[in-house]
């Protein structure tokens, strides 16, 4: 083990693993909701996501040696007094940032880029270690941004940024509910690629409009870029040519719903899942705490149970809270009854660090 | 002078004592603090420069009216409380 896990919960960022073990070796922003955490390889730098709640969303960054210290936080712009915008339900969005819901590092050629999606559905982009943030505006003037909706959030959002590692000017985006986004020219131009996918609940002769699917979290496989996996509303899907078309996996045992998705970072087949009932329920089957692996692109599937609670079990893991490590050999996920558990064998072992956490929103390995 | 109190929450996030500013309207003052301190109109405004939708200020005992331009009128002696409002939670 020689990396650290970032945890994020509603109650302050936790971090494990800086001393040869998985015990929690420092406690930040005790109190307060901390949604997400980044930590950029590039340059060492940490990031924190907070929702003060009355006081709104803030980030901080952690320089190496030096402690958090607030930064400017991704803004719209004052909103035209003639400009009319509602989301696919018709509900008017404001215009101020909610929710952080994706951070990421650009490209190793790219140093100090960052990119942020936020709820409501926009993209923020940096280009000096979050100093200051850019509000790309193409990709909300684009006429299907208003046809995104909210899914278990009140308004749509970007929860997945994926920066092609063949091209870092390519980036990919999962929208909640408004399928997946790929620029190729680091924001210019946007493209929409969800062609396959489905979302059952809605009339027939929509569950196919690639522009309203409930994308849970998109990953993409660094050492095979054409593989993607998306963990959807409505189950997995899978794409061997970069989101072009999707495939639907079916009669995934034990459940398909859930929110997270792992990819293995060299084997696309490879990926983990923590599956819930769907949709309006949302708790593992049977109250059984399981992981999902497939190593074969989904043809079949283990049910990974060693080391996780099997009776009464509530937890469910966030689109964040799941993570891989660049070997592929260790993954960790959270829960919101703050459950974490640590493998370094791909989940054939689970250890239980800990379960009295606060609820947990997103797990991240450094 | 207009005197304005900050709810003593803040203090954690920015430091701001009980400061006194002219005006004549509640977004003139606050715009004169917000100068001596870029940081705390974040945590009041959102980017619309509106009210945040769980804050609460208070002129003379009076809850604001006008949230998005804050145009509620200001005496040289009144009192503003600028607080959290408890439909946040």
């Amino acid at each position: 083990m020689d990396h650290e896990l970032l945890v994020s919960t509603r109650k302050g960022l936790f971090t494990l693993g800086s001393r040869g073990s998985w015990d929690i070796s420092q406690a930040d922003f005790l109190g307060d909701n901390v949604t997400l955490a980044l930590h950029d390889p590039r340059s060492g730098y940490r990031y924190a996501a907070l929702d003060h709640g009355h006081f709104g969303v803030k980030l901080h960054r952690k320089k190496p040696g030096e402690g958090w210290s607030e930064i400017a936080t991704p803004a719209f712009p004052q909103k035209p007094d003639d400009v009319s915008d509602t989301d696919g339900w018709g509900k008017v969005i404001p215009w101020t940032v909610m929710r952080v819901w994706a951070l990421e590092a650009g490209g190793p050629d790219q140093p100090g880029l960052l990119w942020c999606g936020t709820i409501p559905g926009a993209l923020f982009r940096s280009d000096d270690h979050g100093d200051t943030w850019n509000w790309v505006k193409s990709l909300w003037d684009h006429p299907s941004r208003k046809r995104w909706m909210g899914g278990g959030a009140d308004y749509p959002g970007i929860h997945s940024i994926c920066i092609d590692p063949r091209d870092s000017r390519t980036v990919r985006l999962g929208v909640s509910c408004g399928g997946v986004w790929r620029t190729r020219d680091l924001g210019e131009t946007w493209n929409l690629t969800a062609t396959g996918m489905r979302a059952d609940f809605l009339p027939p002769e929509q569950q196919g409009d690639p522009e309203i699917q409930d994308a849970h979290f998109l990953v993409q496989c660094e050492g095979d870029p054409e593989r993607l996996w998306v963990q959807h509303h409505n189950g997995i899907f899978r794409s061997d040519n970069c989101g072009l078309q999707w495939h639907e996996l079916q009669d995934v045992k034990p459940s398909s719903f859930g929110f997270a998705v792992a990819v293995h970072p060299l084997e696309p087949d490879t990926a983990w899942f923590v599956p819930g009932i769907k949709d309006e329920k949302r708790y593992p089957v049977a109250g059984g705490l399981v992981v999902t692996r497939t190593r074969d692109g989904g043809n079949s599937f283990d049910v990974l149970t060693n080391g996780l609670p099997q009776l009464h079990a509530y937890d469910v893991v966030y689109r964040h809270a799941l993570s891989i490590d660049s070997t592929g050999d260790s993954l960790a996920f959270g829960s919101t009854t703050g459950g974490l558990w640590v493998t370094e064998d791909q989940g054939d072992h689970w250890h239980e660090i800990t379960h009295t956490l606060p609820p947990i929103y997103a797990v991240h390995f450094s | 002078m207009a005197e304005v109190i900050f709810t003593a929450n803040l203090q954690r996030h920015v430091s701001i004592p009980a400061t006194h500013v002219d005006g004549h309207t509640v977004r003139e003052v606050l715009n004169k603090v917000f100068e001596r301190n870029t940081l705390l109109r974040g945590y009041v405004l959102d980017e619309q420069m509106a009210l945040r939708k769980h804050m609460g200020i208070i002129v003379d005992g009076v809850v604001l009216a006008d949230r998005v331009t804050l145009s509620d009128k200001v005496e040289p002696d009144s009192r503003i409380f600028v607080l959290q409002a408890l439909s946040g939670g």
